[in-house]
């Protein structure tokens, strides 16, 4: 009972301060200080046509990095809780029943083309919406695909693993060359900025959404590999 | 056309919460509870796009409707095995 009115209370209390601020919402009649910079000076500054991975990529590119590394410790906790009950031997599991012929064509069908649209919304990151983090769950969607079509299918961890760490491993490395060659850590301009709007420009940020996308897609891949394979043992 | 958007985004606001009234009262099955959290998101990643970002749509759409609604049935199924032992 007081349990319930205490909720209720609280609920009071959201639904005033929401409202409140809902009153009291006047729309901005213009864009403040620092959106009006990155309005007006993405372009020529960065070369990319989508102003928000210029701010992903170049303008806010640490931040980027953290959000990869604490993408990668998620995707680690879960291999390193679930390995100690992985298991080793497939022998001793009993056949899965068939996933039927609807899923599987469509699987065999679909899984590439996913896996080409993931890599299509990476590549074009710096000219439409979408971008490393799109594309890498994408890809990801294509492994989870697979996974329910056959359960017992197993990738290789070890690859995995590899294109994850050696994608990482790139990625600093091109932060690094930035503070070397160009104005700071992740500049894009160690590349040279191209024609605006073309495939190849923007300077490095292509080059670092693909090492994102391809990273990203590896750990969501691990993260759904490894509990598909602990369940079913 | 503007009146067309904001009809459209009170009709998703109202589908949002129904789905996510849906998802924590949905007491007789797990699975009803996970499904309308996904459907909770795909509606929001909607609601994005009508706000204009379609980046943090599609961000949306691939990883809180699609990964996510999967990555919980898989962790469903093996809190379920765990019960048995």
């Amino acid at each position: 009972m007081i349990k319930k009115v205490i909720t209720l209370a609280l609920l009071a209390g959201f639904a005033a301060i929401f409202t409140n601020l809902l009153l009291g919402y006047v729309p901005d009649e213009s864009l403040n200080l620092t959106a009006r910079y990155y309005a007006e000076n993405t372009a020529s500054e960065t070369g990319a046509a989508n102003i928000v991975t210029a701010i992903i990529v170049t303008y806010r590119g640490l931040d980027t990095l953290g959000e990869v590394t604490v993408l990668f410790l998620a995707a680690a906790i879960v291999g390193l809780v679930l390995a100690q009950t992985r298991v080793g031997d497939q022998s001793g599991v009993e056949k899965m029943p068939p996933a039927g012929e609807l899923l599987e064509v469509g699987t065999r069908l679909l899984a590439p083309l996913i896996v080409l649209f993931g890599a299509y919304v990476f590549i074009n990151g710096h000219l439409t919406p979408g971008g490393g983090f799109q594309g890498g769950a994408i890809i990801a969607s294509a492994v989870l695909l697979l996974l329910l079509t056959n359960p017992l299918r197993r990738f290789s961890h070890r690859l995995i693993a590899r294109l994850e760490s050696t994608m990482g491993l790139f990625y600093v490395a091109i932060g690094i060359l930035g503070m070397a060659m160009a104005g700071g850590f992740l500049d894009n301009h160690i590349l040279p900025l191209g024609e605006f709007g073309a495939l190849l420009s923007a300077g490095a940020i292509p080059l670092i959404y693909v090492l994102i996308g391809l990273k990203v897609g590896a750990e969501f891949s691990s993260m759904m590999v490894s509990l598909s394979e602990t369940e079913d043992q | 056309m503007n009146s067309i958007l904001l009809i459209m985004s009170v009709v998703l606001a109202v589908a949002m919460i129904a789905g996510a009234l849906m998802a924590v009262y949905a007491k007789r099955s797990m699975a009803i509870a996970i499904l309308a959290a996904g459907a909770v998101s795909l509606f929001a990643s909607v609601m994005f796009l009508i706000l204009g970002a379609p980046d943090v749509a599609m961000t949306e759409a691939a990883i809180g409707s699609g990964l996510t609604t999967f990555l919980f049935f898989f962790v469903l199924r093996r809190v379920r095995g765990g019960e048995h032992d």
